[in-house]
């Protein structure tokens, strides 16, 4: 088992459920192939650094995952068979890289936590402004 | 041609051995890792074309300008980073 990281850039052009749709059906064939996910994050639309298909945007996808070489290959090939998926890129995570991963991954939930936390008073003060 | 040599004069003192000594920066901080998800640590590694600078002027060693390369172009398979550009920074 290696642990792995792909990242995915999918076309700007799909709706919210689409968009879901593609990310749950990679995640679902790594874990039919028996992978273990370890990480997952969407970045969100973000604009790219030069056009890709003519295109100025893109969806960016981040997974991380514990599975066997060969999966590699046939994750690839998925991905090139998508069409709605423009880039991605596949590399194994070295043992600094997984200990940088965890770090990341850590202070990521420990912002999430706090975000979380803080909504709780906004609301109140949103609140007037829908009135 | 010695003694020519040694007759050329300079109005203001030749400035040698005033810059500082150039250090590897992952050595110094002690960072393992170099990620290709942060462009904008990535872009003190380039110029403004967007090309990788070599070690003599950023001062890191070999090892880590191996993987701030690897990084850099990871960035820029991922679109985080452009292959060419002009006046980046």
């Amino acid at each position: 088992m290696n642990n792995y990281e792909t990242v995915f850039i999918l076309t700007p052009v799909l709706s919210d459920v689409q968009m879901k749709e593609a990310v749950e059906k990679f995640r679902d064939f790594l874990t039919a192939n028996g992978c273990e996910m370890v990480n997952e994050e969407t970045w969100g639309l973000r604009k790219l650094a030069y056009p890709i298909d003519k295109k100025s945007t893109g969806f960016y996808c981040l997974f991380e995952f514990k599975g066997e070489p060969t999966i590699v290959k046939k994750l690839e090939t998925t991905f090139r068979r998508d069409e709605r998926v423009i880039r991605f890129l596949t590399f194994r995570l070295d043992k600094y890289a997984v200990a940088y991963a965890e770090k990341r991954r850590n202070v990521r939930a420990q912002k999430a936590a706090e975000a979380a936390q803080a909504p709780a008073a906004q609301p109140e003060s949103e609140t007037p402004k829908q009135d | 041609m010695a003694q020519n040599n040694s007759e050329i004069r300079y109005l203001t003192p030749l400035s040698v051995d005033t810059q500082k000594k150039k250090y590897c920066r992952f050595k110094r901080s002690g960072i393992k890792y170099i990620d290709y998800k942060d462009p904008e640590f990535l872009k003190k590694f380039l110029n403004e074309q967007g090309k990788i600078l070599p070690r003599r002027i950023t001062g890191t060693s070999l090892k880590f300008q191996r993987r701030v390369a690897q990084a850099v172009k990871r960035a820029r398979h991922l679109a985080l980073l452009p292959y060419v550009t002009d006046l980046m920074k």
